[in-house]
């Protein structure tokens, strides 16, 4: 286990010069030992390039990597004692299960009584052990990635444990019962483990801290509620959530807050002077208000759907298409129907202003 | 498992026809032949098994026969070995690769006679490479003249022209491996060798197959490269099977026995091959489990 | 350690490629003498250095029209063999149908008969369908060895994708075609590629069956260089020309195939 530090960037070819030659812009991170941490973000990020970083897999074009202060940059990943679980299953076919496990100790001398004592440990911590002296290649893919991990986790003292996409070819129904797994054993076993995905709802259920990354970018590390209430950039509102956060155009105009080509409320006083601003707020804080009441604007409903726990409204708030609210309303109280007028509180204690860099500058109501 | 699908047969349909149109024609052909004596084109009489048994009886069948069996092994003995080897060595990647792919290839395109033509004159001691290298070396080199020289050489020849049908096999199943399995491997520290044996090998399993298939039917039904090299000889040393065929027929003018020992042929070689074929995947199924298979 | 590993594969690499060199230096070195300097004189070089051989080669119509004759015909069969022997595989590698194991090695069977069984037959099938002397009847023969060949390595490389890959692309909304172009075969890059070498070389070495159907129109460079006996013996020279340029053909091929070929199992998204 180890506190996990990084201080560099890395880049394609040998003279980067624009943003785009940059496979992972300039970034410093701190992995805490026995943390679990995500790296979520859509395909092309960078997240797989950072963790193959980190194992040791690639080295990066500046900067350096270390584990508990010391600089491991030129290390191999046996030297940092890093384990790996990859997008499909890595297991030696011609191996049983039991000597799948055993492999890694046997290449270090370990001695036979305590490889036995450790794959039988390791198998029983992963619901293996009916299953030792099965050769693994006939396994489902769900074991077979459980061995992978226990390939891992069977040295003591393995430093930290990285997933990439793990789940992608388990089946649907049996994810959940890996995932819980995951957590048991982080539970159990207070390993530093890091997880890359795309998909939110694992990375915000399986990490204390989640790095969303765009474009070879980390535009903001949080727990699953900072990520979710407080948005450090656009990107971070947009991905997170189902759907994602709203985003109009405002200004703080003198009259006041303008979204939209309307004026809708007083403007903040941090918001004044600042040019074209954009206003994001999440679906679940967007609620029914009288008609031009403070912080509301008027839209006409295109669509209502029932999703079940709550209602989907989706309105069009201005004269151009891409000025759409939505708003997850309960399924008690009044909901309007498609063609409805409606008036929708857009601007309240979790609305979130955006500058021209799409980073945060402000958020809440007018104070 | 894989899914029971018999909807399957529409894919697989344009392959039966192509291949039956080709084959099951011609077959149904030999096997009237060759139950036939064909006097003249007027006159044929139905003889049945006459002429199986009759080519069964030859002395001189089970010495090609001997003969052609020592052969092939010979060469699946030391081309699998020696194809497996270079694909290992040959770089995975960049301009090398690319130009080792070309050089090793070459030898495979040359038509089958000019092989044979090559080694002629390079195995002779006054103008060729070879012959006079081992002349100057003090061997008293000659492949027309003594039988294990002439074996020797065309073994060479064989090995020369098809080790890199087998190589470019495993050279390709070797691509096909994902890089997560080494890197894996990596991290859990295993050496060289045992890369070699948990990983490259057992994925090589399948290219393997069609390479030893492969090269033992075709090297059963060599006939052009040794007869041009050597003409069968010295005396019927290096008399394969095919030759040994090629002989008889010619000699006959008859198509009837020519037709029955084609089939005997056939039926030797598909028994031969069964068994290996068979062999290979009782050897093989467990990994055929794995992934999309069995 | 891996630099110790390193130096004995490059030594090895070197020796076999120099062994695998050596006979067609030799012939290349024929390709440039004359007859007489062939059958008489050891060198390393000609001595006298000639381009007659390939002159005859390239100005002599029937020599020439002998490799367009076999280009085409090649890569007709070739693209077919590919053409029909993918769904095929596929279907080997995924399903299990009726008579499935049986008609795999069926396939293979029809290379195990000797050529020379096929050629009275074949010459009275295309005789009769009147494609005798054309590209297409050559084509089509070769579909005989090639097809079962090309399905065998196919389904090979094809068993190595996981069937969880297939799966993934049905719920991600692939629609079978696009799955199969734009997932699939580039998974299985290498062996397209070894596959469509071996159906392009095992199609222009084959004289037999391409020498019977063949008079004049399609005469293929195979059949073109047993010809080159003549009253004053064998025309070694030209033979070897015919040799080197018999090659060129070939290398291109594997030229354009080298990046499948080479190109790793490239999976996963970032």
């Amino acid at each position: 286990m180890a506190l996990i530090e990084l201080d560099l960037a890395h880049a394609y070819g040998a003279n980067p010069r624009s943003d785009d030659d940059y496979a992972l812009l300039p970034l410093k991170m701190s992995f805490a030992d026995g943390g679990a941490y995500a790296l979520l973000g859509p395909s092309g990020c960078g997240k797989t390039t950072l963790l193959n970083i980190v194992s040791g897999l690639v080295k990066p074009s500046q900067g350096s990597v270390r584990f508990d202060g010391v600089d491991v940059t030129g290390r191999t990943p046996q030297q940092r004692n890093i384990a790996q679980v990859f997008q499909f299953p890595v297991i030696y076919d011609t191996m049983t299960v039991a000597e799948n496990l055993a492999f890694p100790l046997r290449n270090r001398g370990v001695a036979p009584e305590r490889i036995a004592r450790r794959v039988g440990q390791v198998a029983e911590m992963l619901e293996l052990s009916g299953q030792l002296h099965q050769r693994a290649a006939g396994l489902a893919a769900d074991a077979k990635q459980k061995i992978s991990l226990g390939r891992g986790l069977v040295r003591e003292d393995v430093s930290a444990v990285l997933f990439d996409e793990p789940l992608t070819v388990i089946d649907p129904h049996l994810k959940w019962q890996l995932r819980r797994k995951l957590k048991q054993i982080h539970h159990e076993l207070k390993l530093t483990l890091i997880y890359v995905t795309h998909d939110q709802v694992e990375a915000l259920t399986f990490a204390e801290q989640v790095v969303v990354m765009t474009r070879g970018r980390a535009v903001q590390v949080g727990s699953a509620s900072e990520l979710f209430d407080r948005p450090q950039h656009t990107f971070v509102g947009h991905f997170i959530g189902s759907p994602g956060m709203n985003f109009l155009p405002a200004e703080a105009a003198d009259d006041g807050l303008r979204v939209a080509g309307h004026r809708v409320a007083a403007a903040p006083a941090a918001l004044r002077g600042l040019g074209p601003l954009t206003l994001g707020v999440r679906p679940e804080y967007v609620t029914l208000a009288a008609a031009e009441a403070e912080g509301a604007v008027r839209g006409t409903v295109t669509r209502a759907q029932d999703i079940g726990t709550y209602w989907l409204v989706t309105a069009q708030v201005g004269d151009d298409a891409a000025s759409v609210v939505r708003a997850r309303l309960g399924s008690h109280g009044p909901v309007p129907k498609a063609g409805d007028a409606a008036w929708l509180r857009i601007v309240g204690p979790r609305t979130c202003f955006y500058g021209a860099d799409q980073n945060l500058v402000f958020e809440g109501a007018a104070a | 498992m894989k899914p029971v699908n018999q909807k399957a047969w529409l894919l697989i349909l344009p392959v039966v026809v192509c291949v039956a149109f080709s084959a099951i024609l011609p077959l149904m052909t030999v096997v009237n032949y060759s139950v036939q004596d064909i006097i003249s084109p007027e006159r044929r009489v139905f003889v049945g098994t006459e002429w199986f048994k009759a080519v069964m009886r030859d002395d001189d069948l089970q010495g090609a026969l001997l003969r052609q069996i020592g052969f092939s092994v010979s060469v699946l003995l030391v081309e699998i070995p020696l194809g497996i080897a270079l694909a290992l060595a040959m770089p995975a990647s960049g301009w090398k690769a690319s130009a080792v792919l070309v050089l090793v290839a070459i030898s495979l395109l040359i038509p089958w006679n000019v092989v044979g033509t090559i080694w002629q004159i390079y195995g002779r001691t006054d103008i060729g490479l070879l012959g006079a290298a081992l002349a100057k070396l003090g061997f008293d080199y000659s492949y027309t003249g003594n039988a294990t020289h002439a074996w020797l050489t065309v073994l060479l020849m064989d090995v020369w022209h098809w080790t890199p049908l087998v190589a470019l096999l495993c050279y390709a199943g070797l691509r096909a491996i994902p890089d997560a399995y080494y890197q894996a491997a990596s991290i859990d520290g295993a050496s060289k060798l045992a890369v070699f044996r948990y990983i490259q090998l057992p994925k090589l399993r399948g290219v393997l197959m069609i390479a030893v298939l492969l090269r033992f039917m075709d090297s059963f039904m060599i006939y052009t490269e040794p007869f041009v090299l050597t003409g069968g000889g010295p005396g019927n040393a290096t008399t394969f099977l095919s030759q040994y065929l090629t002989q008889k027929a010619v000699g006959q003018f008859d198509l009837g026995p020519a037709a029955a020992f084609s089939l005997i042929y056939f039926l030797i070689i598909l028994l031969l091959c069964f068994v290996l074929y068979n062999w290979m995947q009782r050897v093989g199924t467990a990994d055929k489990k794995e992934a999309g298979h069995g | 350690m891996d630099d110790r590993r390193w130096k004995k594969r490059t030594v090895f690499l070197v020796l076999y490629l120099v062994f695998a060199i050596l006979p067609v230096y030799w012939m290349v070195n024929m390709s440039f003498k004359t007859n007489e300097e062939i059958l008489n004189v050891f060198s390393f070089w000609p001595r006298n250095f000639t381009w007659d051989n390939y002159k005859v080669i390239v100005t002599d119509v029937s020599w020439y029209s002998g490799y367009i004759n076999s280009m085409i015909y090649v890569a007709i069969n070739t693209v077919v063999s590919l053409l029909v022997a993918l769904p095929a595989a596929y279907a080997f590698s995924r399903y299990q149908f009726l008579g499935d194991k049986h008609v795999f090695f069926w396939l293979l069977t029809n290379r195990m008969t000797p050529p020379a069984v096929f050629l009275l037959p074949f010459f009275q099938l295309y005789t009769t369908l009147g494609l005798m002397d054309t590209h297409l009847a050559v084509a089509l023969a070769h579909l005989v060895f090639n097809v079962p060949l090309a399905v065998w390595i196919l389904e090979g490389f094809m068993s190595g994708v996981p069937r969880e890959i297939d799966e993934t692309a049905y719920l991600d909304g692939y629609t079978f075609p696009r799955f199969f172009l734009t997932i699939f075969i580039p998974l299985i890059k290498a062996g397209v590629g070894v596959a469509a070498f071996f159906c392009f070389m095992f199609s222009w070495v084959e004289l037999l069956m391409a020498r019977t159907l063949t008079s004049v129109n399609a005469k293929p460079i195979v059949a073109v260089m047993t010809r080159t006996v003549s009253a004053s013996g064998m025309d070694w020279g030209v033979l070897a020309a015919a040799g080197v340029l018999t090659i060129v053909p070939g290398a291109i091929v594997i030229w354009f195939v080298r990046h499948y070929i080479a190109k790793g199992f490239a999976m996963g998204r970032v």
